[in-house]
């Protein structure tokens, strides 16, 4: 009668690295010498619990590993301890050893058990030496010290009653009593009497009953620790063995504590056998009673869910639907007439309002606090700091600032490289700040904020900026700007955007940055962000990401061309112009160019480049709609501009396949399918396309 | 290229060209009157564009060009037959546009024959086989690989 376990895995996995995020969170709070209890609390709950699912769900490194490091952790929690920055350190990097073991055993694959190891053995080290503290009369959880503290108590008498949902949430008996034999000698009696006949028995109900008796010099609350999970969904009695050995306690003094031990103990029923064992006083002092502690170990944050994403798109997805229906009856009432009508378009437009307010409410569901990616900074800082020898300050603000999910699974990593540039070329050495006179200590900033229906996450710096001339040389070398050619200021700047800018060598270690920005803009735009950069020399650097709020719905200007609708992001979009006649030039009766000011725009002809028909030929007639992407920019030719609206993007791919040219299609309000343009995906296909036939235009 | 459908299967039953073709009616999500569809760029010939489906986008093919038919002339028996199939795991929603429909015929295993060899032209890979049903031989339409991408 075994519950298949497996279908918590992933429920486990998730929590376990969660609450990992927090004990690391916790750790770097935690300085040196001074014990927070309160934060140690946080650190030795997330490795308890690892250790309980782990050791439930069959993964013994994991469990072994974090038995380790619980143990530790009480020593440091109980003050026998002090907190002193190596174990810190020690710990810090056993939350990395933690995740990776749990990551491994998630994708089943083999966990590096060599870093595992040489961990697991420093943390055992560290628990050798002698502690900083005067020796108290403590008990410890391992057996030498044990025995002393128990001693006088043959063992324990327990009695376990599964309540009726003990095994459904996933905690097996027989897993507990197979811990419980390792304590020592156990014997086993099974109460039967309570098993329903075949006729009524629910095989996910565990009625059998166990009196079992162990003998074994452990304490109380090593007994109590089998049974932690299970407290409060069984009846459980724990009482002590009369002992053979002498009155326990006189070795050591009885402290104080020792007393409220025993109410501590849920359901246990007053077995003349407890009265024996409590005025003995079980030594116990310094630990507190453990089961009163840890039931204030709140159970779920602010009352929250885990829902599925999936169930979140369909009913984001079906929000989506409504509003289209909505605009169509929209449509529908404003061409009727009567008096009955008014009423009815009256009531639409409530109907619109409070769509808009559902859809708001339903796309809110899907927004995570960028919190989330935050929080790996504060330990990303303290490692490169220590490792390049700078000294380092992380100011964050915003941090509740929220994104859809999808979002900020995109930005993690090209923020990441953004605050790692900072350090790493940005800050300068100590020794050069206090040079130029500046505080020693660098800032990185990381601020988060809305602006106009956007997010913008900035990361800033107050390191030596960028060196315009090593720039611009290094873009010269690579050929990437003229000998001569002479760029602006900020143009300059974007040269580190260039893909072929950010090879392997950087244009030096003290000044110039640029591993793989290419790569930080091209992520950033992928989701419809922008990315800008601002620097002045000696006084640091800033990169400002503007991100949407969402992927789901897009901001788009809908534009005509012949009978079709075609919608371009309106991000993309630089300025939408007429074109007079003495602006176009023909190349070789090729390509058709724009002169706007002092640049030469392609024009891509909408109509040609899709083999659609369009109302007008001749370019004057039409309008010119600019358009951005990758920093190249062109010109799309197009009949007439509509309105501008909120498009609920859906995708081409699940019934047909990827379209180039087209990020997806959205329904309109007459019930229609307009296109989405994709801006990059248009100008590649208008860079790859043959030579166009000559035009008689030309 | 064998079949092994169930002894006894409905299909539903198209004109194209001429032809009579069928279809498991188990795939059949429904049918709609022709509506003009949305060009796709960059699509297939046969690709005539895509169409709102409640809510969905569903690309919408003309059956005779994928046929290396006559393409289809709208006229007022032109119907979109709406397909709905299991490929991949993924459910896969195409539209077909065709001549007119015909019957819904019960069809036995027993009365299905896989398709002669014939070569590989004119969609052969998009027939499943051949039935006979009420003296008329019927051209069985494999609607999986219709809607795969694979074939796209």
């Amino acid at each position: 009668m075994t519950l298949d376990l497996t279908q918590f895995h992933d429920t486990f996995f998730e929590e376990s690295f969660e609450a990992l995020g927090s004990m690391e969170a916790a750790l770097l709070k935690l300085t040196a010498g001074e014990a927070d209890a309160e934060l140690i609390n946080t650190i030795f709950r997330v490795a308890h619990s690892i250790k309980g699912g782990s050791a439930t769900f069959g993964f013994t490194e994991v469990a072994a590993f974090t038995h380790t490091l619980e143990t530790l952790l009480d020593q440091l929690r109980s003050g026998q301890r002090q907190v002193q920055s190596p174990i810190v350190d020690a710990l810090l990097r056993s939350v990395d050893v933690l995740r990776e073991m749990l990551s491994a055993t998630q994708h089943k694959r083999p966990a590096d058990a060599a870093a595992a190891a040489t961990l697991h053995a420093e943390l055992q080290g560290i628990m050798q030496q002698a502690p900083a503290q005067a020796k108290a009369p403590t008990v410890d959880t391992a057996p030498p010290a044990a025995a002393v503290a128990t001693e006088g108590i043959a063992g324990w008498r327990v009695r376990l009653v599964p309540g009726q949902k003990m095994m459904a949430h996933g905690n097996d008996p027989l897993r507990m009593i197979r811990e419980l034999a390792a304590l020592g000698s156990l014997t086993t009696r099974v109460d039967a009497a309570k098993v329903p006949t075949l006729k009524d028995l629910d095989p996910e109900v565990c009625a059998l009953c166990w009196d079992m008796e162990l003998h074994a010099g452990c304490d109380r609350a090593a007994v109590e620790n089998i049974f932690e999970w299970a407290m409060g969904e069984c009846t459980l009695g724990i009482d002590a063995l009369a002992g053979t050995g002498t009155v326990a306690g006189a070795a050591t003094p009885a402290p104080a504590a020792a007393a409220p031990l025993a109410p501590a103990v849920p359901a246990a029923p007053a077995a003349p056998a407890a009265a024996a064992a409590s005025p003995a006083g079980v030594p116990g002092a310094p630990r507190p009673p453990p089961s009163a502690e840890r039931s204030t170990v709140p159970a779920g944050e602010g009352g929250s869910i885990r829902v599925s994403i999936e169930k979140i798109d369909e009913l984001l997805n079906s929000v989506g639907e409504l509003v289209i229906t909505q605009s169509v009856c929209s449509q529908l009432a404003a061409s009727l007439e009567g008096r009955r009508a008014d009423d009815l378009r009256n009531a639409l437009v409530q109907f619109e309002r409070h769509m808009r307010a559902l859809q708001e409410s339903v796309m809110r569901v899907r927004m995570l606090p960028i919190a989330s990616i935050f929080n790996r900074f504060p330990r990303m800082i303290r490692d490169l700091g220590q490792r390049l020898g700078k000294k380092l300050e992380l100011r964050m603000s915003g941090e509740h600032t929220e994104l859809d999910k999808t979002v900020l699974e995109k930005i993690g990593d090209p923020l990441v490289h953004l605050v790692r540039n900072s350090v790493d070329h940005g800050i300068e050495l100590p020794e050069a700040r206090r040079a130029a006179g500046k505080d020693e200590q660098g800032t990185i900033s990381l601020h988060a904020y809305h602006k106009g229906g956007n997010v913008i996450v900035e990361v800033s710096d107050d390191g030596a900026g960028l060196n315009r001339d090593r720039i611009l040389s290094k873009a010269r070398e690579r050929g990437l700007v003229g000998a001569d050619e002479e760029l602006s200021e900020d143009k300059i700047l974007n040269l580190i955007f260039a893909p072929g800018f950010s090879t392997a060598e950087v244009v030096s270690d003290v000044s110039g940055r640029g591993v793989g920005m290419d790569v930080v803009r091209r992520n950033i735009n992928e989701i419809g962000g922008h990315v800008q950069l601002y620097s002045t020399p000696g006084k640091g650097s800033t990169v400002r990401i503007r991100l949407p709020l969402t992927l789901a719905i897009l901001d788009g200007q809908l534009a005509r061309v012949g009978q079709e609708i075609y919608i371009v992001p309106i991000v993309s979009i630089v300025e939408t112009i007429q074109i007079k006649r003495e602006q176009i030039n023909s190349l070789a009766g090729k390509a058709e160019l724009l002169r706007l000011r002092d640049e030469y725009i392609p024009i891509v002809r909408i109509y040609e480049l899709f083999g659609t028909q369009a109302d007008h030929t001749e370019l004057v007639n039409g309008l010119l709609m600019i358009v951005e992407a990758d920093g190249k920019r062109v010109g799309l030719f197009v009949d007439e501009l509509l309105s501008q609206q909120q498009v609920v993007i859906k995708s081409l791919e699940s019934n047909f396949r990827q379209v180039t040219a087209l990020a997806g299609a959205t329904m309109l309000g007459d019930g229609r399918v307009a296109l989405i343009l994709d801006i990059p995906g248009v100008i590649a296909r208008y860079m790859e396309q043959p030579a166009r036939a000559s035009r008689e235009a030309a | 290229m064998s079949i092994t459908p169930s002894s006894h299967q409905q299909y539903l039953t198209f004109i194209l060209a001429g032809e009579e073709y069928a279809v498991g009616v188990m795939s059949v999500q429904e049918i709609r009157p022709w509506h003009a569809v949305t060009v796709l760029p960059n699509a297939p010939a046969w690709m005539l564009g895509v169409l709102d489906l409640r809510g969905v986008v569903v690309p919408v093919m003309d059956l005779r060009r994928r046929f290396d038919l006559e393409p289809a002339q709208i006229g007022p028996s032109t119907v979109v037959i709406v397909l709905r199939v299991q490929s991949d795991g993924a459910a896969r929603t195409v539209g077909l546009v065709v001549d007119a429909i015909s019957e819904v015929y019960d069809i036995d295993a027993a009365d299905c024959r896989s398709l002669p060899d014939i070569g590989g032209g004119a969609g052969a890979q998009l027939v499943q086989g051949l039935a006979q049903a009420d003296g008329k031989t019927l051209i069985l339409i494999d609607p999986v690989r219709l809607a795969s991408p694979q074939t796209h």
